[in-house]
């Protein structure tokens, strides 16, 4: 095997190669040539590292040294001061609050309060060579999962572990699969849910452009358990770099005989297809998937009977979402004693966070379940930029709801946050300061949904619409008093009565505002101002209008 | 026993036009070979989003406008996209080069606002850089 002097790993993710393209990967290429230290130097092209703000991003080891915001121009400098003299480029350093270099990744505190599960090889290897998998232990757990235990075993594993659906409901995942396990059939289905579709969530796109072997692995433990030997990964069109890495990793996964027939010379025999969808985020909720991967308009079909007894083309099929997948090689390779040391008893293992909005370093971040929010924000993600003010985070996107600076200390757990009208969804969290408006954000997600529905029911089609109607005319200066009483009303019922998890949730966003921020919808509809000047009152501007007289008496 | 399902035939219909759509003989034809009504291939193709049965250009921005980027003022590049172009969104230029799409969080929130043209991801953006980007792209070389 060859030894390199250095490693240069160059993060590849799709926010890196967003902030600033192949263009320094180019330049360093060059100037080792230059040098004539191309058998020196090893440049690796890996997946998401995490500090997305700061992208694009390079780890040169073994020093651990990490430089933001690289560009092109950049690259000689690196070359000629820190791989030929030994000099770290101080000026691109990551720095403790702009001043003093971090010596290495494991000084800085949003790597080094970090826990890493799902994440264990994102933004360490090349997600393009499954030899790097490999000696990373992968696909150790599949082969002791086909070689040394019965699907029972496995079962039994994942149930003990405790892992809860990551996808955003936190159903447990072992309890799931028990339910296909048991039923009788010659063909079931193993799905990967990969439509990640909420606003401000980007976990599972980095785990399968970072580490795309884990969830095919997570996929072949869970396709053993259940009795299944086909699996399809459905994921969204939105993604291209994750399309092609995971295309990319079942060829080469084909080719090394770890998926086919008679995998590792078991009896046991597992493929995997990839779906992709065409821009419907009602295709994330399991039903509307289902259709979807049948080559049908992607509409939510009525719970019972349950995928798990009658799901993909009418058989038993499981779907799990990518970062629960990703955790189950780490579950059976090491035990559910192990997965079970991070968490809280209820909610055992990690969670990863994409973290974004108004927060000095947004990014990846993956802590223990029940890490506080106040941890996450301030310990790893840096705070809030100077001279403002934490308002509030939204998590569980346009299912989910707002945490008000009072619960910032709350757990980040499955039973904590519905307790404050909110979910732990999918993990987006998006901060939000003083210069963020809550009556706007309900608006935002309410159009979202609005947009997305898929029209099935007349709850969520005709509801929504009508809220967002309400909402308009409120940030609009128009509302009226009892608009709030209102929405609430409008809003209960379309919990009670949508067909689907996407119309059951649409109204949480607003809930929850009108519950923490009460006073700022009345500040819109009685005073007439929006409290963080985003809506713009442009029917009032001029004097007196129709709507004005009707609130006043 | 690589087994499509009429999506992924769409998909590979809409690839091959220079105008990035479904036309009407194309998806009648899918009809007959997949022996799908053609009610129902219609009806897949007008329901998702990335699919269009109007003729577009060459190539396809899509703006994210979800609320990482809604907060860091995507409006704004939305605006000088619109006036650049001289198209609304869901519009296509005079000349055929481009169609202005809003598109659902396309998950780079931290380098919002981001964008992507046809397959590729742009991020951070700021109103003063739009027009360079367009041209490289019209140009055919890559950034």
């Amino acid at each position: 095997m060859k030894i390199y002097r250095i490693h240069a790993l160059i993060c590849a993710g799709a926010q890196c190669l967003a902030a600033g393209g192949n263009g320094f990967e180019d330049a360093l290429k060059n100037e080792l040539k230059k040098h004539n230290i191309e058998e020196e130097v090893r440049v690796v092209e890996t997946g998401c590292m995490g500090a997305c703000q700061l992208g694009p991003l390079l780890v040169v080891y073994p020093e651990g040294i990490m430089y933001t915001n690289v560009e092109a121009k950049d690259a000689k400098e690196i070359v000629e001061e820190h791989f030929l003299k030994g000099r770290p480029v101080k000026r691109l350093m990551w720095k403790k609050e702009g001043k003093e270099e971090f010596p290495g990744l494991k000084d800085i505190p949003f790597f080094a309060k970090q826990t890493k599960v799902v994440l264990r090889n994102c933004g360490l290897i090349n997600p393009e060579d499954i030899n790097e998998y490999i000696a990373r232990d992968g696909y150790k757990a599949l082969a002791k999962a086909i070689v040394e235990m019965e699907p029972k075993d496995v079962i039994d594993v994942v149930k003990e572990s405790g892992l809860r659906g990551r996808g955003g409901a936190g159903f447990p995942t072992g309890l799931k699969w028990g339910f296909a396990a048991n039923q009788d059939s010659e063909e079931k289905y193993m799905i990967c849910n990969a439509d990640e579709g909420d606003p401000g969530a980007y976990m599972d796109r980095s785990v399968l452009e970072g580490d795309p072997h884990s969830v095919i692995e997570g996929m072949m433990i869970a396709g053993y358990a259940i009795g299944a030997n086909r699996g399809y990964i459905y994921v969204r069109a939105e993604y291209p770099l994750a399309v092609r890495r995971l295309e990319t990793a079942i060829k080469q996964a084909k080719q090394t005989g770890l998926l086919g027939k008679n995998i590792l010379g078991t009896n046991f025999s597992f493929d995997i297809e990839l779906r992709m969808g065409a821009g419907a985020f009602v295709c994330g909720e399991e039903t509307a998937l289902i259709s979807s991967i049948e080559g049908k308009r992607g509409e939510p079909r009525k719970k019972p009977p349950f995928p798990a007894i009658s799901g993909l083309f009418g058989k038993p099929t499981i779907i799990n979402n990518v970062e629960t997948l990703a955790n189950l090689p780490v579950i059976v390779d090491k035990g559910a004693k192990f997965f079970k040391q991070f968490g809280t008893e209820k909610s055992p293992g990690t969670k990863v966070f994409a973290l974004a909005g108004k927060v000095n370093i947004s990014g990846l971040v993956e802590v223990p379940m029940g890490t506080s929010l106040r941890k996450i924000v301030f310990d790893i993600g840096g705070g809030i930029p100077e001279g403002h003010t934490f308002k509030g985070a939204l998590t569980g996107g346009p299912s989910g709801g707002v945490i008000p600076m009072e619960f910032i200390d709350t757990p980040m757990d499955y039973e904590s946050l519905p307790a404050l009208g909110t979910i732990m969804g999918s993990g987006g969290l998006i901060i939000m300061d003083e210069t963020s408006c809550m009556v706007d954000v309900a608006k935002f997600f309410l159009k979202f949904t609005v947009d997305e529905s898929c029209g099935k029911c007349v709850p969520c089609r005709e509801g929504t619409r009508q809220m967002l109607k309400i909402l308009e005319r409120i940030t609009s200066g128009r509302g009226r008093e009892e608009d709030i009483y209102r929405l609430e009303k409008i809003g209960e019922l379309i919990k009670l009565t949508a067909l689907c998890g996407l119309g059951q949730t649409a109204p949480n966003p607003v809930l929850s505002t009108i519950r923490y921020f009460k006073e700022e919808y009345l500040a819109h509809i009685v005073d007439k101002k929006c409290p963080a000047k985003v809506c713009e009152f442009s029917a009032l501007k001029g004097g007196r209008n129709k709507y004005e007289a009707k609130v006043t008496h | 026993m690589k087994q499509k399902s009429l999506i992924d035939d769409l998909h590979d219909i809409q690839e091959e036009e220079e105008k990035n759509y479904l036309p009407r003989n194309k998806m009648i034809k899918t009809a007959k070979t997949t022996r799908i009504s053609e009610a129902k291939v219609y009806g897949v193709s007008t329901f998702y989003t990335m699919f269009s049965v109007y003729p577009r250009g060459k190539h396809i921005i899509r703006v994210c406008r979800n609320l990482s980027c809604h907060l860091s003022d995507a409006e704004k590049i939305a605006e000088k996209l619109k006036e650049i172009l001289n198209v609304d969104f869901g519009e296509t230029t005079k000349d055929g080069e481009f169609t202005l799409e809003e598109s659902s969080c396309l998950g780079m929130c931290s380098v919002s606002p981001a964008m992507t043209i046809d397959d590729e991801p742009f991020g951070n953006l700021v109103p003063e850089n739009i027009s360079e980007i367009l041209r490289k792209i019209k140009e055919g070389s890559k950034k």
